[in-house]
């Protein structure tokens, strides 16, 4: 136990070191405007971009509930693999669109887009708030992945959490951007090494694969839950489908997916990442197949926190200074999301809050320094979270949180392939989308965890008055909603004769790259 | 000077089909064949993440600007 903890506290801290030199890496003149800080100065190559976004994308949080899925109902968890195998070609041709327009316009978040595009600071605020909203109760679920790692390591008490909360806080408001993607490198060889071992050591140690799968499949058939198995039923298929796409849609239009994106050095950047990323999804779904090996070997949950089972395989099957070494990946890849999320969510709050209705005449430096100081606020808010309130209710939020976020995408990803929407409609959708998301989230109960609201995403179609036992996405029928109201609202406004926003962007803004002289702010990026 | 830039390339057509094809359960929700011992449903998901690789990578490099 306590090679374990010896091993976990070195890694951490030697990790936290580098977050903090990372000011000083690739510098520029100087790092006191929100571009340097907040982006990184926009000069990232394929190889850093690769390992933020992917550290970025795939987080702690991850690495302990997929399994955790898979290890309580079996095949329908492992929806996050279709799910980011969707993802990036989905997203191949929307990306650089945005990089361009933002590049040329300089716009930093994704409500700084709509801003632009339909000129309107209404629809911009709700799609801030949006990204705002479904950030917090993430980066909260990031201390859930390290308060599982603790719990298995036998650490009682808030504190260490606090302290390795505080030290991510200190890093990110030194070194900006700068440090989630110089500790992404760590991290993820780290997260490459102990997977590797772990998927050819453990089912080595477990009698193979294929008795993997059969104490899995023995394990769903003595429960009475009918949804469970190691494969899908005719019921939840469509809820596997539409779940797996509206993940897809919804995770690039999350404002730290946008910032990751936007610190590229140039379209081709983004497109051979887009092609190199899936790598990450390789590990993913070994990382996911972790949830039978535990069923498998006998682990049981501490106490009702089904997310530990990952780290008590660790801990079972391990050698203790490996598993300290499981764990410290575990641990450092809470903290890179965790970074950029705090950063992209206190870009929010600065360019489209701050900026918009506060201090409109703000300059370069004041808008730095607000946003190291929102994105302090936005982690302690985060850590309040988790020690104050049941951790169980971030995780609804952050269910909730996805649900949400796909409300923004008729204005994000559809506005940047055109402005046939009016501004009016756009809002209406947005309203609608919300509210019906909520409400039939509202109305999913989870007999598992004895909630009689919030229980789950797989909206029962039973509900509607259909006469069927099958599920979809909630997220995806209220983005049909939200689609809906959105051209209806258009019409309308457009035959009241509502007056347009003005557009600020052109259409050869969506095409320009790093060569074209509108593309500015790379010489501030001096990499040299 | 130059011409225009433009995103449009029949390639990028090649893009849907790795959209598609993990839509579908029906190809993939079977327990055999098995390989490994790993039932079908695992592997060939799994194997889908080649698909999604090799598409992405032709279409990028079809379309990239640098050549």
């Amino acid at each position: 136990m306590n090679t374990e903890i010896v091993v976990f506290a070195v890694l951490f801290l030697v990790v936290s070191g580098m977050g903090f030199v990372a000011a000083r890496w690739r510098r520029a003149d100087d790092l006191a405007s929100l571009h340097e800080w907040g982006l990184g100065g926009r000069s990232f190559g394929s190889w850093i971009t690769w390992f933020l976004v992917g550290g970025d994308l795939y987080t702690a949080y991850t690495f302990v509930a997929v399994p955790a899925l898979l290890f309580g109902a079996g095949a329908t968890g492992f929806f996050a693999l279709p799910y980011t195998v969707v993802t990036y070609p989905l997203v191949f041709l929307v990306m650089i669109r945005l990089w361009s327009v933002s590049h040329v316009h300089g716009l930093v978040t994704p409500a700084d887009f709509v801003r632009a595009r339909f000129g309107s600071p209404t629809l911009a605020l709700l799609v801030a708030l949006t990204g705002i909203v479904a950030t917090m109760p993430y980066i909260a679920l990031q201390l859930v992945g390290i308060e599982a790692v603790l719990k298995t390591m036998g650490v009682r008490g808030d504190l260490p959490l606090i302290i390795a909360f505080a030290i991510l806080a200190a890093y990110t408001y030194q070194s900006g951007l700068r440090a989630p993607a110089l500790i992404a490198f760590v991290k993820d060889s780290l997260i490459y090494l102990v997977i590797l071992v772990a998927v050819i050591y453990i089912p080595s140690k477990l009698g193979g694969w294929g008795a993997i799968f059969d104490a899995a499949q023995a394990k769903f058939d003595a429960t009475p839950a009918p949804g469970d198995g190691i494969l899908l039923n005719s019921n939840n298929q469509l809820q596997y489908v539409t779940l797996a796409l509206g993940s897809a849609m919804a995770l690039f239009l999350y404002p730290h997916s946008v910032t990751g994106v936007l610190a590229a050095k140039n379209r081709d950047v983004i497109k051979r990442n887009m092609s190199a990323l899936p790598a990450y999804s390789l590990l993913l779904g070994l990382i996911a197949l972790l949830g039978y090996m535990a069923i498998a070997a006998g682990i049981k949950p501490i106490g009702t926190d089904v997310n530990t089972v990952v780290p008590q395989l660790f801990d079972v099957m391990f050698p203790d200074w490996f598993a300290g070494v499981a764990f410290a990946a575990v641990g450092i890849g809470a903290l890179v999301p965790a970074a950029i999320m705090s950063i992209a969510a206190a870009n929010l709050f600065t360019r489209n809050i701050y900026r918009e209705y506060i201090r409109p005449d703000a300059t370069d430096a004041q808008e730095a320094s607000v946003s190291k100081i929102a994105s302090l606020v936005v982690k302690v808010g985060a850590v309040l979270c988790i020690l104050l309130i049941d951790p169980q209710f971030s995780i609804d939020l952050q269910l909730i949180g996805g649900v949400i976020i796909l409300q923004t995408l008729p204005s994000v990803a559809l506005g940047l392939f055109g402005r046939w929407f009016h501004r009016g409609g756009l809002i209406a959708g947005w309203v609608a989308g919300m509210g019906s998301g909520l409400v039939m989230l509202y109305n999913i109960a989870n007999p598992a965890t004895k909630h009689a609201h919030f229980g789950g995403s797989a909206f029962p179609l039973e509900k509607l008055g259909l006469d069927t036992k099958m599920t979809i996405y909630a997220g995806f029928l209220a983005l049909a909603v939200n689609l809906v109201v959105a051209v209806l609202g258009t019409w309308l406004a457009r035959a009241i004769k509502m007056a347009e926003g003005p557009d600020a962007t052109r259409p050869e803004d969506y095409v320009a790259d790093r060569d074209d002289p509108r593309v500015h702010d790379l010489e501030v990026a001096g990499s040299s | 000077m130059a011409a225009p830039r433009s995103d449009r390339s029949p390639w990028n057509w090649l893009l849907l089909i790795p959209i598609a094809i993990p839509l579908i359960p029906a190809l993939y929700n079977a327990d055999e064949p098995r390989l490994f011992g790993i039932p079908m449903f695992y592997w060939l998901q799994l194997a889908f993440i080649v698909l999604g690789v090799t598409t992405t990578t032709v279409v990028y490099r079809m379309t990239r600007s640098g050549r």
